[in-house]
């Protein structure tokens, strides 16, 4: 147990040295979302109430990018876990199946969309040297 | 990095599976850990070493790392700037000495296991410029927002591979008349860690197959091809989703049918058999759905990046790719009035068939203010790039709406 202990500690300070690893994450789909509601630093999700739940089912196999960079209906991120449980040994869910929807219908559901081409947004401007 | 080496000493030591343990608990060590930190020796290496700073992370795991457009400006892409899409988790050991490459199926007369190195002295070797470009690069843009990495305009390059012609290897084998596909196979781990799984296992009918430009590769941009993109062997077919070009590449299989692999199923790399209205539900069997082939007509604005500010005055000198699957490119044009009027550019003919064509060009702002510079190209058949959002599909696939960059004179 030693042994784990150094090599955890290794490895944190490693992350820590490099904070431009997390910092290069591209977050422009959570934009919208940013001012009004809480992150959880680890996984990026939102918090509520049934955040534990969502990262003891789901985040043992994937990514959290993969719930967060996606917006579905109720029945939407249903039929992903059959999916999952078909395709990729994805556990029966039990009576957690009924709080990880709740969450991801809470927080992860289709937002409106105004135009078929959205205005262009977030423009970083800069001078272009000419020759 | 260090982290393979903790990783590596701490397997030496322990197993995974207890480790895995230790840390599903998140708790063990809580108090020695730094906020936030995720122990990073667990997962894979990190996919972003060499790869430049500006890339975009869609998922770590897998990893699935984007293309900001302008660092697309190389003719050639280079591999920090290449785009990574990957289905499963890297393989953990790469025998290079004894790497094999099995082609097997129904439709072989016999199967048979090649060395790399027998690869390597028993074919003639080609060099090619290809464009990889993935099925959903675009995906973005289609509201309702459709399932899957929410590419923005790069998942796409063109680099130069070098390797022998799969059909030279299968007149090699020796292939039955009834032969219908082919499937790859690949050494990556499935995400779920279960070896019987196999994480992405696709393919092309033989025809695509047996095209001079359909590859078994070993090099890319003249060296080994990096872990990430697929070393050591990897089977390249340009103008299809880069998904039909399996990375770690160990066997193909020549099929009597179509080949139904992972990710050949579901509506994975398909789309609906009639037009839908956005956002519906249709049921995925082959009824309903076809396979995508050849990616549609596309092209970037790569110099200048996104918004560029000029004096007034001044021309604007501006440059990219186009490219359009199976076919080439005839014509490009760009727009400063959002679409009503369009000015011809310069364009290079491909290096070779399926890489993409650079295109050129300057413009004159007739006053100050705020522009979108647009770009359309149009294949050899006459079809162009729409402005709007293509046919939404429930795979968010095939966005090859005209891009464009924001430009302020004055």
């Amino acid at each position: 147990m030693k042994i784990l202990l150094i090599a955890m500690l290794g490895a944190g300070i490693l992350l820590q040295t490099l904070p431009e690893t997390t910092a290069r994450y591209n977050n422009n789909v959570l934009v919208t979302l940013a001012d009004t509601t809480k992150k959880d630093p680890e996984t990026g999700l939102i918090v509520d109430e049934n955040l534990y739940m969502v990262k003891a089912q789901c985040t043992s196999c994937h990514s959290t990018k993969l719930i967060t960079a996606n917006r579905f209906t109720r029945d939407g991120w249903k039929q992903k876990i059959r999916w999952m449980q078909a395709n990729h040994n994805l556990w029966q869910l039990g009576d957690a199946e009924k709080p990880v929807l709740d969450y991801l219908e809470k927080n992860y559901s289709p937002t409106a969309s105004v135009a078929r081409r959205a205005p262009l947004k977030d423009i970083k401007w800069y001078k272009l040297e000419q020759n | 990095m260090n982290s393979e080496l903790n990783r590596r000493d701490f397997l030496k030591q322990g197993s995974l599976t207890a480790l895995a343990t230790a840390m599903g608990s998140q708790i063990v060590f809580a108090n020695r850990m730094p906020a936030g930190y995720r122990p990073i020796f667990l997962d894979e290496k990190d996919a972003l070493k060499g790869k430049s700073a500006e890339m975009i992370v869609q998922g770590d795991k897998p990893w699935n790392v984007e293309t900001p457009v302008h660092l697309l400006d190389d003719r050639i892409t280079p591999v920090e700037k290449m785009f990574i899409r990957n289905n499963g988790l890297v393989p953990e050991k790469i025998d290079v000495a004894n790497w094999t490459l099995t082609i097997d199926g129904e439709s072989v007369k016999a199967p048979k296991t090649y060395t790399l190195a027998e690869l390597k002295k028993k074919f003639k070797p080609y060099t090619y410029q290809l464009v990889l470009e993935c099925g959903g690069n675009g995906r973005s843009g289609f509201q309702p927002q459709a399932s899957g990495n929410q590419w923005g305009q790069g998942a796409v390059h063109c680099a130069q591979w070098t390797g022998v012609r799969l059909k030279d290897i299968l007149n090699d084998v020796g292939i039955k008349g009834d032969a219908v596909y082919i499937g790859y196979h690949g050494k990556d781990l499935h995400l779920s860690r279960d070896p019987k799984k196999e994480s992405i296992s696709r393919g092309v009918p033989i025809a695509k197959a047996m095209e001079d430009e359909t590859l078994i590769a070993w090099q890319m941009n003249g060296t080994d091809i990096p872990e990430f993109h697929g070393y050591p062997l990897r089977l390249v077919i340009g103008g299809w989703p880069a998904s039909v070009s399996g990375k770690w590449l160990s066997g193909i299989s020549v099929r009597n049918k179509v080949h139904d692999g992972a990710k050949m199923e579901g509506h994975s790399y398909k789309l609906p058999r009639n037009p839908v209205a956005p956002g519906t539900d249709i049921p995925a069997t082959d009824e309903y759905y076809k396979i995508i082939e050849s990616m549609p007509v596309k092209s970037l604005i790569t110099y200048p990046k996104t918004g560029a500010m000029i004096d007034p005055g001044k021309e604007l000198a501006l440059r990219g790719h186009a490219w359009a699957g199976d076919h080439a490119v005839k014509k490009v044009e760009v727009s400063i009035d959002f679409g009503a009027t369009w000015k011809e550019c310069k364009l290079e003919a491909p290096v070779n068939r399926l890489a993409w064509q650079h295109w050129n060009t300057n413009i004159k702002f007739p006053a100050n203010g705020y522009y979108e510079v647009w770009v359309k190209a149009t294949d050899d058949k006459g079809t162009a790039q729409p402005m709007l959002a293509p046919a939404w599909n429930p795979g968010g696939y095939l966005n090859n709406a005209c891009e464009r960059i924001a430009v302020k004179v004055g």
